[in-house]
Order: C-alpha cells, then structure tokens, then sequence
C-alpha cells in the first residue's frame, strides 16, 4: 500500500504526471474507439475506485474535502463524462457518415417539437432537480468562514480562488505580466478568434471528431491539458511556499526546494562560452532574444511552407494563418518553458530585469 | 366536487385574466402558451428534435442561466444582511451562519457561484464539440466569452466579500497580477518608460493595482468597490448580455443543427 502510494506520489511530480498526460492525451485521441463505447464506463468505474480507495488516505483527504475543492473534484468527474459523451457521439456519427448515411442530429433536425410542452417541461425538470441538488449540497457542506481578515498574517500557501489556480501555478514557470495578465488575456482573446480563424465548414451542428481533427485535438489540449490540469495542479498538488505534494503527501511547512534555477544568458556566456556575462542587457540577452524572435516569427513562416501544414495556409490565406499559428505558439509556450525548466532548471530565456522584461 | 371548484376557478374572471390559454390541448393552444407568456416566449414556438436532445446540449447553457437566477435571488437575500464595511463584514458572516432564519442562503450563493463557473466552461466546450461557434454564430460566441470572463469576474468580486483570511488573501494573491500589467502596473515592462519631466507617471499609488483595488493594500476601500462591482455593476452588464445572447441564439436560427 505504502509501497503504491510512494509510486503515484513520485509519479504526480508535475514533470511525469505532465508528461503522462501528454501520452494519455495522445492515447485517448488515437484510441478513441477503445474508451468511447464500454471502455470509458471501465474507466469511470476505474476512476471512481480509485478515487475512493485514495479517500481513506487522511492526507488525501484532508486536501480534497475542503469545502471550496469539492467543486473542483465534481469538475473533473463532469469533465470526464462530457468529453466521452463528446467523443462517443462523434464517432458514431462519423461512423454513420463514412457509410454515406445522414448524421444523428440530420436525421432529426427536420422534424419539429411543439416547445410546449416537450421542451418546457425538460426545463422544469432540471430546474427542480438543480435546485434539490443545490440544497442538499448547501445543507451537507457548510460555506467556509476562516479567521477575520487580517493582512499582517499570511496563511502559507496563499491561493487565489480556485478558477485562477492554472494561472497561479503558470508563475512556478512565468514572471506575473505574462501568466498573470499577457497569457491570460490571450486566451480570451483567442476564444474570440476561433469562429473566425476556423474556416471548416464541416461540424457545424452535429458532433464529429474525424472532420474537425485539428481543431479538437487543440481546443482540448488547450483546455483539458493545460487549463483543467493546471487547476487540479494548484488546487490538491501545491501546498506551502507552493512547494510541490503529491496527492499523499503531508503537506510539511518545513519542506524546503532547492532554487537553482539559471538563465538562458549564464548557460551560454558562462558555462558554454566560459566567459563573464556581458554586463549591457543586450549583448547579455542577445541568445535569447535571438530565440524568441526565431520561434514567433520565423517558425510561422516554416510552418506555411511544410508539406502537411501548407494546405492549411492555402486554405485559410496569411492573415488567418499567422493569427492562429500566433496564437498557437503562445500556447506552446507553456509546455516548452515547463520542459525547459525540468530538463535544464532554465528560469529565463530573457531576463531583462532593467525593464522586468522576463520571459 | 373537485371539477366544479376547478370550474369555478379556471372560468373565474381573475383566473382567465391572468392565464388567456389554459393548459394547452390543441396545437393553437400550444402556440399561444408559448406566446403569451413573457418567459416561455424566450422560446420560439418549435423547436428541432436535434436540438432538444439532452445528449446535444447537455443542458449546460439552461444549467448556467438558471444558476445566475439563484445567484441572483439568494444574492438580494444576502444583500438585506450583508454590510460592506471592514467592522461588520465578517460579523454579518458569522450572524448569517448562526442567527439568520433558513442559514443556507450563504451556501447556496456560494455552491451555485461555484457551480455556475463550471456550467460555464461545460457549455462553452459544448459549442465547440458540435461546432456552434461556426457561421452564422461566431458574434454569439463571443458574446459568450465576455458572459465567461463576466461570471469570472463576478465570482472574483464575491470572494472578497466574507472578508475573512480565505478572502483577503485570494484576493490579494489575484490583484498582485495587476501589479505586473505592462505599461500601467509599477513593475510591469515598460511602465518606466512613462515618465513625465522625469517623474514617473506609473507608481504604487496609481498603478493597475491601486486603481483595482482602491488603495495600496486591500482594504474598506477595496470591499466597497467589490460590493457595488459585484452586487450592481457586473450583474447589470451580464443579465443585459445574457439578453442579448438569447435574443442572438433565436435570430442565429434557434439551436445549431446541421443544415
Ligand atoms: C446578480 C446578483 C448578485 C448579488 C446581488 C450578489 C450578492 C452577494 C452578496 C451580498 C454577497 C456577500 C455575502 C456572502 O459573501 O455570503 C455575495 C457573495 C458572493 N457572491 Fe454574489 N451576488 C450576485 C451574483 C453572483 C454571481 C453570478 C456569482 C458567481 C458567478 C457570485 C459569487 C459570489 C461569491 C463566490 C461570493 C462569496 C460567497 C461566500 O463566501 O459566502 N455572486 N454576493
Ligand atoms: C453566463 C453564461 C452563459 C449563459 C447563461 C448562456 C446561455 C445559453 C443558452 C441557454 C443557450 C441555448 C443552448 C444551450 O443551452 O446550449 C446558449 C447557446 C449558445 N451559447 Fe451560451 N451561455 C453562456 C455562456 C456562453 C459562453 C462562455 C459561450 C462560448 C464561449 C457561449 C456560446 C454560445 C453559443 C455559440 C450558443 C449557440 C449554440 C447553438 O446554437 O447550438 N455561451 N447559451
């Protein structure tokens, strides 16, 4: 038992657990076949015992059954249901397609329903079931009321409320402008942008997976990968001075991490090119700049001519393009700093503290 | 018995002044109870059998209106009891868990807040899936975005409110980011570029941050511009928005369906 607990401790560090998902992630999208249709009630009930089994675990415990993460721990089991429903009536219907036949939802969008009282009905239901569910929710768990306010005692960790925790733990890798108010705005910015870089006709009104591969693989990594993990992340893995705990770990104040982490400037003037750093900003940071600039700007224009990748920018023309593989790239950026920092303790790429230009 | 008191009831001129239709056993009928109701008539008066499936929309746009009406309601109650200042807050608090009648107005609000969040992200990630973002409903995608960014805000704004350690902290955890905004947050890139005959323009008392939260640490100042953001502003902006998302959902066609 303890032996089992070690193992998934070790293994929730987020450089395996993120590299897990990564694989997960590559699995559920190659083999959906294998968990849409029975496998994915093997995997809840999986899941479930799991889950369950953790409970008895008092650390475990103690983490997930605070009153504001009990919503969280909802979250991922809906999470999970609705991207298998998703998925299973996707590939149902692409089933139907590739046999010529007229989609689930095609077969029925012709025929209309009096609202009333099919539909005012299902309404009512929910409503009545949502309420009763809210009721003996707020009956059983009682709203946290800690210690009054007070600013000269901070309680360690300190966490944002629990939606902002995936941008909290983006700071692990980030300087607050980018995940605190560039990274974020982007994303907002990016949802806004999807209706008009996505030039696929296909998909519209019915789910599918095989007509609208690329853009489901993205918007699920973006939002299952990157943002629902990063909260689970923040929400049960970080504990004191943000130190990382695994799911069964005693959350120790004592806990101390080494901070070794080094520039992208130091490795190359100083360990790789044994000379001093330069102390002018530019020269110091010329590498990294230089970096930077090639994976904003010249990769776009790589991309635009790779074989796979050239139909893309046929079909939706330059300004589309570049906006989405922009976008993208801002992404991306978060998992390859993440990497950076595991495999080199890479702190900044750019590290221009003269104007707290950090990257 | 019973069918004469219902009679007498239901052809009662106060009855049939409120209710035109009764309930419905034709098809006209169920047209004109569809119409002649402010609320239902949200609804047009048919619908697509695709689209009324719970399996296609998970109920999760419905599922986040109606959160918002709890929220809303339960937040009124709240708002007779509640008061913004840093001597009473936290006291209110205590007094609504211990003394006020029906003590779980405070959990509802804050459980529905919570679960509306979620409803949220679950609606907009069945858009995607059945591609409803697409023409000719890209503005009502965005409209939705803004409703996310609106009920994130909202919740933010609400956190503050018990004005306990939970609260002041996650608070001040989160508008430290403002701190950081370039050109208009004190250390933020940029910001030393604005300077005016060698003063700088951006510093901790007129930075993103201060004008956030109203001072230079979290403070009375702070709750009360949370309050009134939280209890009149943003609701105001979001159930206008909401509107227009409905209105848009009808004039888009009614629910995505393929064509
Ligand atoms: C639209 C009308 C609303 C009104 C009038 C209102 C009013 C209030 C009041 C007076 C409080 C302080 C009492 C308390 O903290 O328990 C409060 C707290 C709060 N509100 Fe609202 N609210 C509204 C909507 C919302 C919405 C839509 C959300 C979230 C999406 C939300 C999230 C919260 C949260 C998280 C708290 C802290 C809850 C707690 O710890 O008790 N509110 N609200
Ligand atoms: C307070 C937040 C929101 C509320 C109350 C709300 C409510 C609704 C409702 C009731 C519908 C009808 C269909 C359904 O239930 O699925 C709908 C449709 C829609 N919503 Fe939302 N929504 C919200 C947020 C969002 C967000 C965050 C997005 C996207 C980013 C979004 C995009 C859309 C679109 C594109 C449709 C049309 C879908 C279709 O025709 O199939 N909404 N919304």
């Amino acid at each position: 038992m303890e032996a089992i607990k070690d193992l998934i401790n070790f293994l929730s560090y987020p450089k395996w657990s993120f590299t897990l998902s990564l694989v997960v992630f590559f699995l559920l999208v190659r083999s959906k076949k294998l968990w849409t249709r029975r496998g994915g009630l093997i995997m809840l009930v999986a899941a479930v015992t799991l889950f369950s089994l953790s409970l008895l675990d008092p650390n475990f415990r103690s983490v997930v059954a605070k009153p504001d993460n009990v919503p969280i721990v909802m979250m991922v089991f809906l999470v999970g249901f609705f991207l298998w429903l998703a998925l299973y009536k996707g590939i149902r219907n692409d089933e139907l397609i590739e046999r010529g036949e007229p989609t689930f939802e095609k077969s029925e969008v012709e025929d209309k329903i009096f609202t009333w009282p099919d539909l005012v009905f299902i309404e009512f239901i929910c409503m009545i079931l949502l309420m009763v569910g809210l009721v003996v929710w707020s009956i059983l768990l009682r709203a946290p009321l800690e210690e009054p306010a007070n600013l000269a005692v901070a309680p360690n960790p300190s966490k944002a409320p629990w939606y902002f925790l995936g941008l909290q733990e983006m700071l692990v890798y980030f300087d607050p402008w980018l995940a605190g108010v560039v990274l974020p705005g982007l994303i907002v910015v990016g949802l806004m942008a999807i209706p008009y870089i996505d030039t696929n006709p296909k998909g519209n009104g019915y789910y599918t997976f095989k007509e609208r591969k690329t853009e489901i693989i993205l918007f699920l990594f973006g939002f299952l990968v990157l943002w629902c993990q990063m909260i689970v992340i923040g929400t049960f893995l970080r504990g004191p001075n943000w130190n990382f705990f695994g799911p069964f770990e005693f959350w120790d104040v004592e806990k101390i991490e080494p901070l070794v982490n080094v520039d992208l400037s130091e490795i190359i003037w100083i360990k790789v090119l044994g000379v001093g750093l330069p102390s002018h900003w530019l020269p110091r940071e010329i590498f990294g700049i230089i970096l930077l600039a090639l994976y904003f700007f010249a990769l776009p224009i790589v991309f635009s001519k790779t074989r796979g990748l050239r139909r893309y920018y046929e079909k939706m023309g330059p300004p589309r393009f570049y906006t989405g593989v922009g976008l993208f790239l801002m992404m991306m950026l978060l998992p390859i700093k993440m990497y950076f920092r595991w495999a080199l303790n890479l702190k900044y790429f750019v590290h221009i503290q003269e104007f707290f230009f950090n990257v | 018995m019973l069918k004469k008191i219902q009679k007498s009831v239901t052809q009662s001129q106060v009855w049939k002044s409120i209710f035109r239709v009764g309930i419905p056993t034709d098809n006209r009928k169920r047209a004109l109870a569809m119409l002649g109701n402010v609320v239902l008539h949200l609804h047009p008066i048919k619908v697509k059998k695709s689209g009324l499936r719970m399996s296609y929309t998970w109920c999760m746009g419905g599922t986040a209106f109606f959160l918002f009406l709890v929220e809303t309601i339960t937040g009124l109650l709240l708002m007779f009891y509640y008061r913004p200042t840093v001597e009473y807050a936290y006291f209110d608090m205590v007094d609504l868990r211990e003394v006020a009648a029906f003590g779980i107005m405070r959990e509802l609000h804050r459980w529905g807040a919570h679960a509306m969040v979620i409803a949220v992200w679950l609606h907009m990630f069945r858009v995607f899936m059945t591609g409803s973002y697409k023409p000719p409903r890209e503005f009502n995608w965005n409209v939705g975005v803004v409703l996310l960014v609106l009920t994130l805000l909202l919740s933010f704004t609400g956190y503050l409110l018990p004005w306990d350690q939970l609260a002041i902290w996650a608070i001040t955890v989160g508008s430290n980011m403002a701190r950081a905004t370039p050109l208009v947050g004190t250390e933020g890139p940029g910001s030393a570029l604005l300077q005016l005959g060698g003063r700088k323009l951006i510093h901790v008392g007129s930075d993103a941050r201060f004008a956030l939260i109203a001072g230079r640490t979290i403070g009375g100042g702070t709750l009360i511009r949370f309050y009134v953001l939280h209890c009149v502003g943003i609701p105001f902006i979001a159930a206008f928005l909401i509107a227009v998302h409905f209105w848009r959902v009808r004039k888009d066609g009614g629910i995505s369906g393929p064509v």
